[in-house]
Order: structure tokens, then C-alpha cells, then sequence
């Protein structure tokens, strides 16, 4: 679990993003990574793996453990801490591995 | 200024936008060669910096002065003239056999920028791809909730986000101290840090302590540390430790069990924080064919190169933690050495005027590296946590534990290639990032050899994946379609 420290939520009213996380509206601070923005609103499990089914958090933060993997958009494996949360941007906790086509 | 060359994208290409990616760029730039920086992220300074131009955390005393610095390498890179390509990554660098016809060998690169990929052709490759946290495989590390230390960091420096929660922070290092200052400033709770620091580090650490008198690092680290013991509960000599979910469930960390003295404890826990030192980011470096060797005072694999950076493969060269841990300050320092070689090696400067602009750079690099070999082997991780317990997961893309890599070293398996066809460990996304350095030491271990003579993945590019869509979208000439459809 994180929380924002106090000072930065005062400023974050206008850098407010609005998106969703599996269709439920979140908010985030610009320039939040989409994982960042993830931990913020409480989501600490982003996706299930495909060996074994087992529930996974981001790890590493900078792009190399690969845990953070979302569907972002409707693409599926991307690494939420590699991507910037924008405006109205779908965000998928993903099961397994990507579907075909997505 | 340098004659444009149609041959040539750039001379000079450097990968990762740390501090000895933003030295080198801006040093080479400044000496007349055309210079592209290519990153993954979006905004310049690497992990050790990250968001220094644009994080949230303003009041300069949570993420303190030694971050700051990194503000200071910026501006240097802006008046360069050096090109800057944020959002790139670089998937694979290679020589091809034949030369383009005026002595200069090109180098290609792979790189993916905005979801497209491309080739760059260049001179002189300078690789500054730096650090990542060496693996700490403990039972339930793949929780969700618990994440290397480094990684709440990047949390901290680019949104402003620190744990909330129960909160215990393990391991030993450097990044350790610092996060839980870094906690403290910013007003963070932490319930416990539980240091796994072996007691048996300082007989041989001892004698090197007076090398880390000397060192800028002394006095602010022993401030730091003290502050730290002061304030928070730290609860030393931990052997083993383990990660749990709540009974029956593993969808996320509930408790952390570490065992201190023989006997174990057992702290509720929302957010556990792992830090096992930091080792050389060498996949690309691997990949492009560069040889490396086992350090046995850092004990990781570290690229060999030589006083300047040059690596075994003509034209490419390494700067900074990705050659062999020494620090943000020594990586700056080693950035500009590595770009005075390959300005020389492009017949830009003389070998005179190298070795003359170098020696303020020499100086300043001998300075950072003051005392290191104490931090490496005080800090150096016990053997439980590098070749860890049978039920522990050390690849954690394929869920491969180290029971089942001993398993297979009993069936023949002598190194972590062949590792991978018998199990799958290392296959997975991370490429062996997370697991490489934990195969090589079960691995040694089970055989009762050194990790030198176990060896490493053998790695081949993408070093990152790309989708084939975006392979398939490359340009090809008409040598590359014949050599498809001819065959």
C-alpha cells in the first residue's frame, strides 16, 4: 500500500488525470507512471501470471522484472511503470497471458 | 565540426541517460562529434536521478543534496549540441563483418521509439545502461507488496509516494540507509528494518576500513545510518526471511518471518521493501558480444573493459555502474573517459590531448572509488539469500525454483544455459535480469565450483521484447528481401 505524501496531494488537484482501472474511475497525478498511478489508488496486484495463475505486483519499477504488465488501451503486456498514465486511458488488470489480438 | 557522413546517423551513440550517460554525451558533443542519447525514460538522469528535472518531492531535503547533483548534468547536455531521444529503447547493437568502405566498421542499433522500430547506423557505441538491484529471492518475494527497495525509491522521486501501512524494510547496502533516511525526511512510517548484514562481513571488511575513512562516502553515510538507528527500530543479524499472504491465499504480503538468533519472529506487514546492494545492468552489453568476468568482491558479473571503458568488441565501449559497481559519482567520471577514447578512436583528439584532458577525470574518478572494496565486502549478501532454500522461486517469469535448479545440476545441468533447456529459467521477459546471478550461485554452489567456471546466459537481442509487428515493420533493402526469398 502507498499514499501519497501530503504536500504533493494539495498540488495535485489541478494535475489531476482521470482514467479507469477496469472500468472503475481513478485518479492520478500527472506524470504518474501508469503503475505509480495503479499503488496510488490502492490496486496492489496488477495482473495473474500465466504459469501458474498466481497474483503479481510490480517489482522493480524501472522497466527489467516485467511484473507490472497491464492492458493498457485494450494492448495487452504492457509495462505499467514504462508507460505515463494519460487522460481517459483504459487501464486492465490482466489474467494470464495476453489474449490474441489484444 | 564533424563532415557530415550519409554513411553515418550519428558518431557517437549513448545508451541510458544516467550520470555517465549524460557525461559522456555531453562531453563528446561539446568536442565537436554529433552525439545521440538514446533512454527509456522519459525525462533524463537514470535511476540514481530519476525525475530530477520534474519530481513532486520539492522540498530538497526528503530526497537530499547528492540528488540534487544530478540537476547539474543537465545543463552541460543542453549546451552540447547533443541530440536527446527520451522513450527509446535500445534492443540490439551489432557490427556487421564487412566495413562501409572508409575504414569505419558501422555499428547498427536496434532501437523502438513510440511503438516503432528502427535501425540507427553509428560510429562508436558507448554503453551506460548502469545498475539494477541484485535479486533477493526469499520465499514469497513475488507477493504482491513487496518490491525492491530501489523500486519504492522510483516511486518516491517521480509521485511523490511513500508506504503506508505496516512497512518493513530488508536487507543490507547503501539504498537501504538512504531510503529509510529518505522515509524519515519525508515523514514515512517504517515498523521495522531488518538488516541481513552476515556479522562474519566485518572480520574481512575491518582491514579495509581505513580506505573508507577516506572516502566522501564516510561521513555521510555514518550520519545518515546513525540518524536512522536513532529514529527507527533496525533488528540486526537476520539469517533467513520469508514473505507470507494470509493463510490459504497469496494474493498479497500479510507477514514477514525472519529468523534472528536461531528463533523465528513474525511482523504483520502491508509493504516489504528488499535491497541486496545493486549489480552491473549488463544484458545489452552480454548480448552485443562484449566478454565479461566474475567479480569476486562484488560477486556478480561485470563486463571486462579496459582503463577507458573499451569492452573485447571494436567500437563499443562501457561507462559507469553497468561496467562494475562504483557509484553515481565514479559513473560521471567514467562517462567522461569513455567519451575522450572514442573521441580519440574517431581521430578527433590526439592520443596526447586523451590523456592530458583526462587526468582531472582520473583524479576525480580514483577519489569515488575511495573505499569501495569495504562497502563491497561488508555488504556482500550471506549464501542463504544467493543461493537460496529448495522452495524458493529464483525465476520468477517461469516460477522456477531452486529446488528444481539443484534438481537438474544433479541430471548434468552444469551451467545456466543449459539451465534454460532443462527448466525454461531465464526465458521469460526479464531475459534473467531477476534471476541470472541467483542460477549462476545455486548453480556453483551445487557443484562445488566457483560461479567463473559456471558461466552465465548467453545473451542474444531483442534484449527487450519487441512485438514482431514492429520487426516485420523494419525497412529492408533489396539484399535483405534476396536473402529471404533467394535461399
Amino acid at each position: 500500500m502507498f499514499r501519497r505524501l501530503p504536500e504533493i496531494e494539495t498540488a495535485t488537484a489541478a494535475q489531476a488525470v482521470s482514467f479507469t482501472i477496469d472500468g472503475r474511475p481513478a485518479s492520478a497525478r500527472a506524470g504518474d507512471s501508469v503503475t505509480a498511478a495503479l499503488l496510488a489508488n490502492g490496486v496492489t496486484a496488477c495482473r495473474t501470471t500465466a504459469v501458474s495463475g498466481a497474483a503479481r505486483g510490480p517489482y522493480c519499477m524501472m522497466g527489467v522484472c516485467y511484473d507490472c504488465l497491464v492492458t493498457i488501451d485494450g494492448t495487452g503486456n504492457r509495462q505499467g511503470c514504462q508507460v505515463r498514465v494519460a487522460p481517459g486511458m483504459a487501464v486492465e488488470t490482466q489474467n494470464g497471458k495476453r489474449e490474441v489480438e489484444r | 565540426m564533424s563532415t557530415p557522413n550519409p554513411r553515418f546517423d550519428f558518431d557517437i551513440a549513448v545508451v541510458g541517460s544516467g550520470p555517465a550517460g549524460l557525461a559522456a554525451a555531453a562531453l563528446a558533443a561539446s568536442k565537436g562529434a554529433s552525439v545521440v542519447l538514446l533512454d527509456e525514460q522519459a525525462e533524463p538522469g537514470g535511476q540514481i536521478y530519476r525525475a530530477v528535472t520534474e519530481t513532486p518531492v520539492r522540498d530538497r531535503k526528503v530526497l537530499g543534496p547528492d540528488y540534487w547533483h544530478g540537476a547539474e548534468l543537465l545543463g552541460p547536455l543542453r549546451d552540447s549540441g547533443a541530440v536527446h531521444w527520451p522513450g527509446t529503447i535500445v534492443w540490439s547493437v551489432a557490427r556487421p563483418r564487412e566495413d562501409a568502405g572508409d575504414g569505419h566498421r558501422p555499428i547498427q542499433i536496434g532501437l523502438s521509439r513510440n511503438g516503432l522500430a528502427a535501425m540507427l547506423t553509428v560510429r562508436h557505441v558507448i554503453l551506460a545502461t548502469g545498475a539494477l538491484e541484485r535479486p533477493f529471492p526469499i520465499p514469497g518475494w513475488t507477493l504482491p507488496g513487496v518490491l525492491g527497495a530501489g523500486a519504492a525509491q522510483v516511486l518516491l522521486k517521480t509521485s511523490g509516494l511513500v508506504p503506508s501501512g505496516a512497512t518493513v524494510m530488508a536487507g543490507s547496502g547503501p539504498l537501504l540507509w538512504l531510503l529509510a533516511w529518505q522515509y524519515l525526511q519525508a515523514g514515512a512510517r517504517i515498523d521495522a528494518i531488518l538488516d541481513t548484514t552476515p556479522k562474519e562481513n566485518w572480520r574481512a571488511a575491518l582491514p579495509l576500513l581505513p580506505g573508507f575513512l577516506r572516502s566522501p562516502y564516510w561521513a555521510k553515510g555514518m550520519k545518515l545510518m546513525l540518524e536512522v538507528r536513532r529514529k527507527l527500530t533496525v533488528i540486526g543479524n537476520v539469517t533467513a526471511l520469508r514473505a507470507e499472504g494470509a493463510i490459504g491465499g497469496d494474493s498479497a504480503l500479510k507477514s514477514v518471518v525472519y529468523t534472528r538468533n536461531g528463533t523465528e519472529h513474525r511482523l504483520p506487514a502491508d509493504t516489504l521493501l528488499l535491497h541486496h546492494g545493486v549489480i552491473p545492468n549488463l544484458n545489452l552489453a552480454n548480448a552485443t558480444g562484449c566478454a565479461q568476468r566474475w567479480d569476486e568482491q562484488q560477486r556478480c558479473w561485470r563486463p571486462t573493459t579496459d582503463d577507458w571503458g573499451a569492452t573485447s568488441v571494436e567500437g563499443v565501449s562501457l561507462a559507469g555502474d553497468g561496467a562494475g559497481i562504483g557509484g553515481a559519482r565514479a559513473a560521471e567520471e567514467a562517462g567522461r573517459l569513455a567519451a575522450l577514447d572514442a573521441l580519440h578512436r574517431l581521430g578527433r583528439i590526439g592520443r596526447e590531448q586523451r590523456d592530458q584532458l583526462a587526468t582531472p577525470f582520473r583524479a576525480a574518478l580514483d577519489r569515488a572509488l575511495t573505499g569501495r572494496a569495504f562497502l563491497d565486502t561488508l555488504y556482500t549478501p550471506a549464501e542463504a539469500f544467493r543461493a537460496p532454500a529448495d522452495d524458493t522461486i529464483v525465476c520468477r517469469c517461469e516460477e522456477i525454483t531452486a529446488g528444481a535448479v539443484r534438481e537438474a545440476v544433479r541430471l548434468g545441468c552444469s551451467g545456466p544455459n543449459q539451465a534454460k533447456s532443462f527448466l525454461r529459467c531465464g526465458m521469460g521477459p526479464c531475459q534473467g535480469r531477476l534471476c541470472g546471478p541467483t542460477v549462476t550461485e545455486v548453480i556453483a554452489a551445487e557443484r562445488g565450483v566457483s560461479p567463473a567456471e559456471v558461466g552465465y546466459y548467453r545473451l542474444r537481442p531483442p534484449v527487450k521484447p519487441i512485438t514482431l509487428a514492429e520487426l516485420a515493420a523494419l525497412p529492408k533493402t533489396d539484399a535483405d528481401i534476396d536473402a529471404v526469398f533467394k535461399h
